[in-house]
């Protein structure tokens, strides 16, 4: 129920949201748990394994329990924390995990069925038979386990990536956070201030007595032209060298996000010095019905009190065993709650001269053994330590504080050790390893005052470590109450029954002593075995009690049995932000060459191959399938075509040592080529396997343009740069990629040099003035042009190169001067039929595997000199004659139907499993009218002529196919050099 | 994420570079035999604890950085030119 007055409402404002289904309302300032609570709804969703009810158990995001999904349709958000999401306007929330309905649930019959599901349950239950997993059950387990629902349509919000640098970064905004910040923001710093809730203040937002210290301090930072407040935003990971990720939820607290504002922010952010001014979560006690709708964490009750002026039950019982509980009573009792009594485990406590003075019963040395109630707790049986007289106590509320654990999960993601404190019975933030310090309550500084003080000091210590001069203080709160009872660690009432120390994955007491005695003692393995502190929360509220229950197992201490390791994220974090903009088209970048938009206005069809569209065919009306591609292959072969190979990397090498260095770099000799001339180069990787191809030409005595394959250009030139630095320093070699600097076109067929004659300006391309293998210079259409007489068709052919803004210009111009011969453009599609018809390789023979032998390149490899993969291409193995060699196939059969495949392996009888090789890649030859491919066959050389069957199982297919030599056509190279 | 320091260009991300291994081994002279290479190709010492390493600045000045690395805890000790000697902490 919403109390009469106080709590940080704004109460003149009404917000009306839907749980379930049914209409409620709340007030600005509401979380959805609060606004819940407010409206007297304690049940909000059943639990993963046994489909017990549950009900908001924290008022922070360590909730197990109030996991909703969040928003309908393609903005649904499933296991969204009821105790963190902003009331907004039409909110609408659907209970999780529940069938038919939450008051209803059929499979919390499966709460009776529960010794059936003993931890590790998912290993013994399921093993056998096996046919009946993937049939059976595990349709079952998703349906009866599963948390929410993820919504099934592409998210409509956009996210965005966000780049910060910071001196000191306060994670945090309690007392020792604002302390810190200003602390460091006086001296000078950049601060960055991040905080998960929507309003700065942390544990001072629950604390009226100190409210204006809080607004004074933030009124301070808030002129401080260096700092930076993030409300909304959850650091989630510290990763090495101070770099750390956050998540800003700029538009999460409204129905949807304005027009062009990113609904989240993801930030990484790069700090010279960070402060964890994390706080502490409070623990939960295990004691049966621990999970009651109606059991919370004390501190929570305290906060709907006095932060959201919500009374989360009318009557409590407040069970610790420790002295700050008793401030949450005292909370509760100013806000008009009754409290009936303080459980106390402890047999005294500094309190109970106080907790006298508010009128409550306090029982020591007693503990909490029986919930009564099941959709809503009811009552607690109460009972001394370790037995004697039990007596019921009427409530319907159930405040618990196991104790208080320092929220170390940032500072433990650095690997900084954890140290155990048996005075505060907790894990505290051991000796940093990175630039970082723990402030607060994050390293057991309990107390606003105290907290305040210990941030000022971490604060100033930060900006001096990041280089500045800390300055003068500034008012800190009074110092708070002093002596206390220390602390009594206990995790669990001594009586048996279902007493859960993880309420999210339905872990109790008894299955970690399960795991234990199954052979689980290390926390990781007992962890893993009983699914103890994963999924959303993490455990972050029952974690060390599981650790408890396990220790005293073992007979071992807390200290040594120890925490499972922190990993990133602290609490969940969208996928959407993970990636932001980096989504669909957006995930890497497009390259286009020169020609894109010529292409796609003249019928290209265009594909991405790796980053680059290009053409795969053109296509003229009415054509489909293999037409246009077997046409414009024709075309080349009859007359003439043209191709876009602007993709090609391309390198521009230049020094004293240029030759010298690609001797080395190529298998072949580059020193010896001419001024004016190419040279077609093989390249190995230093274990003597092939690395890439290309045509290398020299423009000068210093000066190369070497091209490679699309698809290496960039390991290449790191190749090169490798062997340029480390290896050869001594030599005198320039180099960098010129491939996006250059359109460059492929003029292919009988026709193309009566084409050029007729476009190319000032270069003789007569046969004997411009032989095969010729490099020169000229224009076309007045734009400077670079010609190659280089062929990948295996026609006379020629590549012209231009700068890029003069490719289209150059590409027109050749097609008008082809237009009387028929020209016309060629994709990458009829590109590839013709080079498996000339039988040149590519990327699926240079497929990280094949030698230049394999390749039957062998004549590639230079006899003297050194080059980068000598040695080890002279290994016995890699020259084993059995090794798989290149040949070329052609299907026996005619038909276009019956189609050869890349992949299929080669067979000497239909039906048989021994491979004796594979095809690489396949085409329908216009030459020789029919299916025709490469292939790597054991004994290849040796095989031509024979007949095998190309057998491709997955298709249940099989085909007769002849052994031929690689190049289908022209194998003695004359049309090349017509 | 690693933040390492080119120097030629100043503290980057690790995003920007790539990658290759171990900075301790160098290429033998050509006429060092098949051992000899196998090694400086294969054989890996897979140190727990401080290791040189070779990272290209690929996204950035394409100079590959000499790294001094903690393979346990990430830490880089010291980034340096291709010709520079990085002593590892004993």
């Amino acid at each position: 129920m919403r109390l009469a007055a106080g709590g940080r409402i704004d109460r003149a404002r009404r917000i009306e949201f839907r749980f379930d289904g049914r209409v409620f309302e709340g007030h600005p300032g509401d979380t959805l748990a609060s606004a819940l609570l407010a409206n007297g709804v304690r049940l909000v969703g059943r639990s993963f394994k046994y489909h017990r009810p549950r009900g908001i158990f924290t008022a922070g995001p360590e909730e197990p329990n109030a996991l909703v999904d969040l928003r309908a349709g393609a903005r649904r958000e499933p296991n969204t924390r009821a105790t963190t999401v902003e009331l907004f306007d039409g909110l609408e929330a659907a209970s999780q995990n529940r069938f038919p309905s939450l008051e209803f649930d059929v499979a919390a019959v499966g709460g009776l069925l529960s010794r059936f599901l003993p931890a590790g349950f998912y290993y013994k239950t399921f093993m056998w038979p096996a046919a009946f997993w993937e049939k059976v059950y595990e349709p079952l387990i998703r349906r009866a386990a599963g948390l929410g629902r993820a919504a099934d349509a592409p998210d409509p919000d956009q996210y965005e990536a966000m780049h910060a640098h910071c001196d000191v970064l306060v994670v945090g905004s309690g007392a020792a956070g604002l302390a810190a910040a200003r602390a460091a923001g006086a001296a000078g710093a950049r601060v960055i201030l991040a905080e998960q809730d929507f309003e700065l203040g942390g544990g001072l937002l629950v604390e009226p007595a100190h409210e204006a210290w809080r607004t004074q301090t933030l009124l301070a930072l808030a002129a401080m032209p260096d700092v930076r407040l993030l409300p909304r935003t959850t650091v989630f990971g510290f990763y090495e060298h101070n770099v750390l990720g956050a998540v800003e939820r700029v538009a999460d607290h409204l129905p949807e996000p304005p027009p062009y504002v990113a609904r989240q922010r993801y930030w990484t952010v790069r700090a010279k010095q960070v402060v964890l001014a994390t706080g502490a979560i409070e623990r939960l006690i295990a004691f049966p019905g621990n999970d009651r709708p109606g059991v919370m964490l004390a501190s929570a009750a305290e906060a709907y009190a006095r932060r959201y002026a919500v009374a989360a039950g009318r009557r409590a019982v407040v069970f610790a065993n420790n002295d700050w509980a008793y401030y949450a009573a005292f909370a509760l009792k100013q806000a008009g709650i009754e409290v009936a009594e303080i459980v106390d485990v402890r047999p005294e406590t500094a309190k109970a001269i106080a907790t006298h003075h508010h009128g409550i019963p306090l029982s020591l040395a007693s503990e909490v053994v029986a919930v009564a109630g099941r959709k809503s707790v009811a009552g607690v049986t109460v009972r001394p330590r370790g037995g004697g007289r039990a007596r019921r106590i009427e409530a319907d509320l159930i405040c618990v504080s196991g104790g208080h654990d320092p929220a170390v999960a940032l500072a433990s993601h650095t690997r900084a050790p954890l140290r155990w404190s048996a005075e505060l019975a907790a894990f505290l933030p051991g000796d940093p390893v990175q630039a970082e310090r723990s402030a607060g309550a994050a390293r057991g500084v309990f107390g606003i005052a105290a907290a305040a003080h210990d941030g000022a000091r971490a604060g100033a210590e930060a900006a001096e470590a990041a280089g500045f001069r800390a300055a003068a203080g500034f008012a800190l709160p009074l110092p708070d109450e002093a002596h206390h009872t220390p602390i009594q660690a206990f995790w669990e009432a001594g009586v048996p029954g279902k007493s859960f120390v993880d309420l999210q994955n339905d872990v109790t007491a008894a299955d970690i002593r399960l795991a234990q005695r199954e052979g689980y003692q290390h926390v990781e393995h007992a962890k893993r075995y009983t699914t103890h502190g994963m999924a959303t929360d993490q455990g972050k509220t029952g974690g060390i009690v599981g650790v408890g229950v396990l220790a005293k197992a073992r007979g071992a201490t807390v200290e040594q049995v120890g925490l499972p390791t922190y990993r990133p994220y602290v609490t969940p974090v969208t996928w959407g932000a993970v990636a932001g903009r980096e989504v669909g088209k957006h995930l890497t970048p497009t390259r286009r060459t020169a020609l894109h938009h010529w292409h796609l206005r003249h019928g290209g069809v265009l594909q991405e191959t790796g980053l680059w569209m290009r053409p795969f065919y053109y296509t003229a009306t009415g054509e489909a399938g293999w037409e246009p591609i077997l046409r414009e292959a024709r075309a080349v072969r009859r007359a003439v075509g043209i191709c876009d190979v602007s993709t090609l990397g391309k390198i521009d090498v230049q020094g004293r040592d240029a030759a010298v260095f690609l001797d080395r770099l190529y298998t072949n000799t580059f020193s010896t080529l001419p001024v004016g001339r190419a040279r077609y180069g093989l390249m190995l990787r230093e274990d003597g396997i092939v690395f890439d191809d290309g045509t290398t030409s020299r423009l000068g005595e210093q000066h190369y343009l070497m091209t490679t394959t699309t698809a290496k250009a960039a390991d290449v030139l790191e190749h090169m740069d490798y062997h340029a630095q480390i290896v050869w320093p001594d030599l005198d070699v320039r180099f960098c990629s010129v491939t996006d600097q250059w359109a460059q076109m492929s003029v292919a067929g009988p026709k193309s040099r009566a084409t050029l004659q007729s476009c190319v300006e000032g270069l003789d391309l007569s046969n004997a003035a411009f032989p095969f293998m010729a490099v020169g210079e000229g224009t076309v259409a007045g734009c400077p042009v670079r010609v190659f007489r280089v062929s990948f068709s295996g026609e006379m052919a020629y590549e012209i190169a231009t700068p890029s803004y003069h490719g289209v210009a150059v590409w027109e111009a050749i097609l008008a001067a082809g237009r009387p011969f028929g020209i016309l453009p060629y994709g990458l599609e009829a590109l590839n039929l013709l080079r498996i018809e000339k039988g040149h390789v590519a990327g699926s023979e240079l497929n990280g595997q094949t030698t230049a032998r394999d390749l039957g390149l062998e004549r590639m490899l230079k006899k003297s000199g050194d080059y980068i993969g000598r040695v080890l291409a002279e290994r016995p193995a890699l020259n084993a004659p059995n090794r798989p060699r290149l040949v070329g196939i052609r299907a026996v059969d005619l038909s276009f139907d019956r189609r050869l495949r890349g992949g299929a392996h080669l067979v000497e009888k239909p039906g048989s499993s021994e491979s004796l090789g594979w095809i690489t890649t396949v085409t329908f030859s216009v030459e020789l009218k029919r299916w025709i491919g490469l292939a790597m066959l054991r004994n290849g050389a040796a095989r031509k002529g024979q007949r095998l069957h190309a057998a491709f199982p997955l298709r249940n297919e099989s085909v007769e196919v002849e052994i031929a030599s690689p190049h289908h056509v022209d194998p003695e190279n004359e049309r090349v050099r017509a | 994420m690693h933040r390492i320091t080119c120097p030629w260009c100043g503290p980057r991300d690790e995003i920007e570079f790539h990658y290759r291994g171990d900075a301790t081994v160098s290429r033998p002279p050509a006429g060092a035999g098949a051992a000899a290479f196998y090694d400086y190709i294969y054989t890996r010492g897979n140190p727990l604890g401080w290791h040189l390493e070779w990272w290209a600045h690929a996204g950035g000045c394409r100079q590959w950085v000499k790294v001094l690395r903690n393979t346990a805890t990430h830490e880089i000790k010291a980034t340096g030119k291709a010709w520079d000697a990085l002593n590892k902490p004993k």
